[in-house]
Order: C-alpha cells, then sequence, then structure tokens
C-alpha cells in the first residue's frame, strides 16, 4: 500500500516559528528528517521524499485559451493550508504509515521538544488487480 | 509474449539450480544469492559473444562458487569451505532445488511484499532494477528490500530443506500464496509499464509451472496453474486503448487466449477429480466456467453461485460473498442477489465493494436513482484508478439515460 505523508506550513500551538529556533535546533530538526528518509530506504518503504519552495515563490497558472497562460501569485488559500513537503512510503499496512506518520510528527524543535506537527496521511490510489 | 530470448530464458531457469547447489553446499543464503546474481551478470556480458558453455549450469555454480569463496575468505579466513568445494566438484542440480529455494523465500518470517520481491530475484532470476521497475519503486529501495528479507532469512536461521510434517502443508500454503500475489502484481490494470507488469505473471506462472513438476500429485498447485493460465487468457481484452477497465460481461471474448484456456480447462479438471478441492481449484473452476461461455447471458451461473458458496464455507472471506450475491443475481434476478447482499451490510459498511455490487444489482433492478447513489458512492471510496473511473463512467451513464426518459 502506497501513501502520502503531506505537511502543511503553519502555525503549531505553543511553537515558535523555526526562524527564531538556534541554529543547534535548527540543525536538529534537520538531522531528524533525514534520519527518517534513511531509515524508511534502509526498510525498503521510500518512494520519494522531497520539500517545496515555500509560498513566496508559488505562482497560480491558469490556461488562457487562445492567448498567453495567465499566470499570477496568488490569491492562495490561507498560508497555513499550503503544502510545505511531501513523503511517499510503500508499506505492508495501514497501521505501518500510521506508525511512520506519527514519527514524523515527533520532528524536534526548541529544547529538543518535538513540535507535533500534524501530518496527513492519504493512501495513494492503485491500479486494479485481476477481477474476483 | 516478448520475444525470445534464448540466453535470458537459460539464465533465468538456471538461476535457482545454481543458487540451490551452492546454498547446499556453503549454507550462506545471502551470501550465496549475492554471489549468483555476479555469476549471471558474467554470463549475460560473456555468452553472446563467447557462445554458450556446454554445461550451463556447471559454468555458473563454478563461477558463483569462486566469487563467494573469494567473499567469504575477505570476510574471515574459512578455508575448510574451500576445501569442502573441491572435495564435492560439479554436479547437476534440478528442480527440487528451486522449489526448496522457493519454501525458503515464502518463509513466514518475511514480510509479503519481501517474500515477493526475494522469490522473483533469488528463484525468478530476475535483476533488483528489473523488480523495482515493475513495481514502481526506486532501485535503491528495492535493493534494501532485498537485503532484508535475506537478513531475516539468516536471523530466523531457516535451514536449505523443504517443511516436514504438520509444517509441510502450511508452508507449502505461504509459497502458492507469493506466487498468486506475483502473479496479481503482473496483472494490475493501469499502472504504467504494461510491458513490465506481463513478464511479471509471466514469471509467477514459469515459476508455478517448476512447483507442478516437482510436485504432480498435488491438485492445489495443479488449481493455482489452471487459475493463473485462465485469467491471464483474458488479459487481451480486461482493458481499452486507453487502459480502461472493460467488466467480464463487456469483455471481446474472440480476444481471450484459447490455447491458454484450454490447458487450463484440462489442468482443472484433472485436479478436481482427485477430490481434495481446495480455494486454487475453486477459483479455477470459476474461471473456467467464464471462460467457457460465450457471453454473461449463457454463463452457468448456477454452478458459479454453488462454487462460490464452497469457497465461502472454505475461506469465511466476505468479498467471496459479494460475488456470490453477484452469481445469485445472474441466476434467479436481482431480487435474490440483493437478498444476499443483506445480511453482509453491516460487516462491510463503507466498503467500496459492497457499494459497487449493490449499484450493479440496483441498476439491474431498474432502480437507477439508488444506483447512482450506490455508483457515486463505491467511487468515493475505492483506492484504484481504473475502478474510480469504471464507476463514476456507469453513475453518469445512468443519469444521461434518466434525463432522456
Amino acid at each position: 500500500m502506497r501513501f502520502m505523508l503531506l505537511q502543511n506550513y503553519g502555525h503549531i500551538e505553543g511553537v515558535e516559528p523555526m526562524h527564531r529556533w538556534t541554529p543547534e535546533e535548527i540543525r536538529a530538526h534537520i538531522a531528524f528528517q533525514q534520519r527518517i528518509n534513511a531509515e524508511l530506504t534502509e526498510r525498503g518503504e521510500l518512494i520519494d521524499a522531497q520539500a517545496l519552495t515555500g509560498p513566496e515563490a508559488a505562482k497560480l497558472v491558469t490556461y488562457g485559451g487562445t492567448g498567453e497562460p495567465v499566470v499570477t501569485d496568488g490569491p492562495f488559500p490561507e498560508y497555513k493550508e499550503l503544502l510545505a513537503g511531501y513523503r511517499i512510503i510503500d508499506v505492508e499496512s495501514l497501521e505501518r504509515a500510521i506508525e511512520v506518520a506519527a514519527q514524523v510528527s515527533a520532528a524536534p524543535g526548541q529544547n529538543g521538544v518535538p513540535i507535533k506537527q500534524p501530518i496527513e496521511l492519504r493512501e495513494v490510489m492503485a491500479p486494479l488487480g485481476p477481477e474476483a | 509474449m516478448r520475444p525470445p530470448h534464448p540466453i535470458e530464458d537459460l539464465l533465468r531457469d538456471a538461476a535457482p539450480q545454481v543458487l540451490g547447489a551452492l546454498v547446499r553446499r556453503y549454507g550462506n543464503f545471502a551470501d550465496a544469492e549475492d554471489a549468483v546474481q555476479e555469476a549471471l551478470l558474467a554470463a549475460a556480458t560473456q555468452w553472446p559473444a563467447q557462445g554458450t558453455p556446454e554445461n550451463p549450469i556447471g559454468w555458473l555454480v563454478q563461477v558463483a562458487s569462486r566469487r563467494l569463496i573469494d567473499q567469504l575468505r575477505s570476510e574471515s579466513s574459512r578455508q575448510e569451505r574451500e576445501t569442502a568445494y573441491e572435495r564435492s566438484g560439479p554436479e547437476r542440480p534440478d528442480y527440487d532445488d528451486t522449489v526448496t529455494l522457493m519454501f525458503m523465500c515464502a518463509h513466514p518470517a518475511l514480510t509479503t511484499g519481501s517474500a515477493i520481491a526475494l522469490t522473483l530475484r533469488a528463484v525468478g532470476g530476475l535483476t533488483t532494477a528489473e523488480i523495482a521497475r515493475a513495481f514502481l519503486v526506486p532501485e535503491a529501495t528495492m535493493a534494501q528490500r532485498i537485503s532484508r528479507a535475506k537478513q531475516s532469512i539468516k536471523q530466523s536461521g531457516v535451514a536449505f530443506a523443504r517443511p516436514t510434517g504438520s509444517q509441510w502443508p502450511v508452508r507449502l500454503a505461504s509459497v502458492l500464496h507469493v506466487l498468486y500475489l506475483i502473479f496479481n502484481e503482473g496483472y494490475l490494470t493501469g499502472s504504467g509499464d504494461e510491458l513490465a507488469r506481463a513478464e511479471v505473471s509471466g514469471e509467477a506462472i514459469r515459476l508455478t509451472r517448476i512447483v507442478r513438476l516437482a510436485l504432480p500429485d498435488d491438485p492445489e498447485v495443479a488449481g493455482l496453474l489452471a487459475l493463473m493460465l485462465l485469467t491471464e487468457a483474458r488479459r487481451p481484452a480486461r482493458a481499452g486503448a486507453g487502459g480502461e477497465l472493460i467488466p467480464l460481461a463487456e469483455q471481446d471474448r474472440t480476444r481471450w487466449d484459447r490455447d491458454l484456456i484450454g490447458e487450463g480447462d484440462a489442468l482443472i479438471a484433472e485436479a478436481w477429480r482427485k477430490g481434495a478441492v481446495g480455494p486454487y481449484q475453486v477459483q479455477a473452476a470459476i474461471a473456467a466456467l467464464h471462460d467457457q461461455a460465450g457471453g454473461a447471458a449463457d454463463t452457468d451461473w448456477r454452478e458459479i453461485f454453488a462454487l462460490y458458496g464452497l469457497l465461502e464455507r472454505m475461506t469465511g472471506n466476505p468479498m467471496v460473498s459479494l460475488s456470490r450475491a453477484i452469481a445469485a443475481a445472474m441466476a434467479d434476478g436481482p431480487g435474490s442477489g440483493l437478498a444476499y447482499l443483506r445480511p453482509l451490510e453491516a460487516r462491510l459498511a463503507g466498503h467500496h465493494r459492497l457499494h459497487a455490487v449493490r449499484a450493479h444489482l440496483l441498476e439491474m433492478d431498474g432502480r437507477l436513482e439508488d444506483a447512482i447513489e450506490d455508483y457515486e458512492a463505491a467511487a468515493q471510496r475505492t483506492a484504484s484508478v481504473p475502478e474510480q473511473q469504471y464507476l463514476i463512467m456507469r453513475a453518469a451513464r445512468l443519469k444521461q439515460s434518466l434525463k432522456f426518459t
């Protein structure tokens, strides 16, 4: 089963934004993310993991008919609803996917305390097997 | 069908025999498997230019043994293993080793995903890159999956031997289950690389044929092979040009492979006569009834209904009960099918298959608004792209027909 783990920008109750963290705290956070990816690869479960550039660089593109496409800088949904990054994993069960998501949510913030970022877990649609 | 590759076919067939010979001699499955992969690679690059050796298996065993000994030596000095090799000399392995390897690779200590990958590599002789491509997984991830599987085998201390006594039926069932899953992986509709997928199904059929050679009297082995052949026969008709799902009732049956159907029919008839009926034989018998019919209308639904009843008692699987309800509807009308669905509704509440089956039966019954509602509920819940598209299309067609009446 394939799952996508989505992480959004946005304020988490009781957590200062990352630019107020110390360099050590930021480093620890990044190392944690890399460790999860290495572990998922090592377990034969990682398909892809990417971070997306911030909302500042985001564009909205709309087909412009015979003319040029319409490209604007927004309006976007609320900042906190924008996708910041994702992982795609291939695991044996929903239970395992929840375990991974919980682990991702435990990424450390200031003083090494888990920031408990909510992780949106979505099953990726699959092709279809033989008819019963 | 892919064009013939004599060397490639020879190597695939030889791979598990060579591995079996090495494991029996040196007992080190994980390292032996690496050594065999290297020997296969050497053969694939050298044979086309230099010609295939007279005794290909002997050649591969020798090259792989040398690699393995080099590796064991570099790990620690295990001279006695080399002496063991000198003493035993080359020998002729056979399919027994291949089947024993399958028992190792399908060991219950492994997750199903790992068992599938390891079987394809160690027994099927596919490269990690080929397996990764067929399963749409990065090669590094697949390599790790295989290496972890080998690690699990090492840790669990599984011997290179076939299980005995009460273990035998349980372990044979896992071998057959893994082969069945490999076949299904290759039969998926709507994935990117159709050719790579077809090759995976072909591999499952090839390996099941080998199991049958080694265990010719086991009716469930024959049943599984028949089920694969009878399903594979429909591959050319199961999807449209755009990969869209074509249900059994609407398939162009002239495109079904009659040779595969003939072989599958004969196999299941022979197995059935032995009187030890199991779930694969029942599924094969159902597939045979579909494959023999000229269309949905002249299918023997009463017999299919009875067989699903048998399968339901054997497996207790509610998905089987859903199929049984469809057969009831086809035999006796939608009212009968809906009556069989009712007791399943609590158990399968919210399951997309329940909605999809009920939608079809309601449509048969002329209750189109209710059918649309169930088609849409099923479309929202399925995790399969072609099925979702099919269900949405089905609902849209009914809505259109309502508008014009």
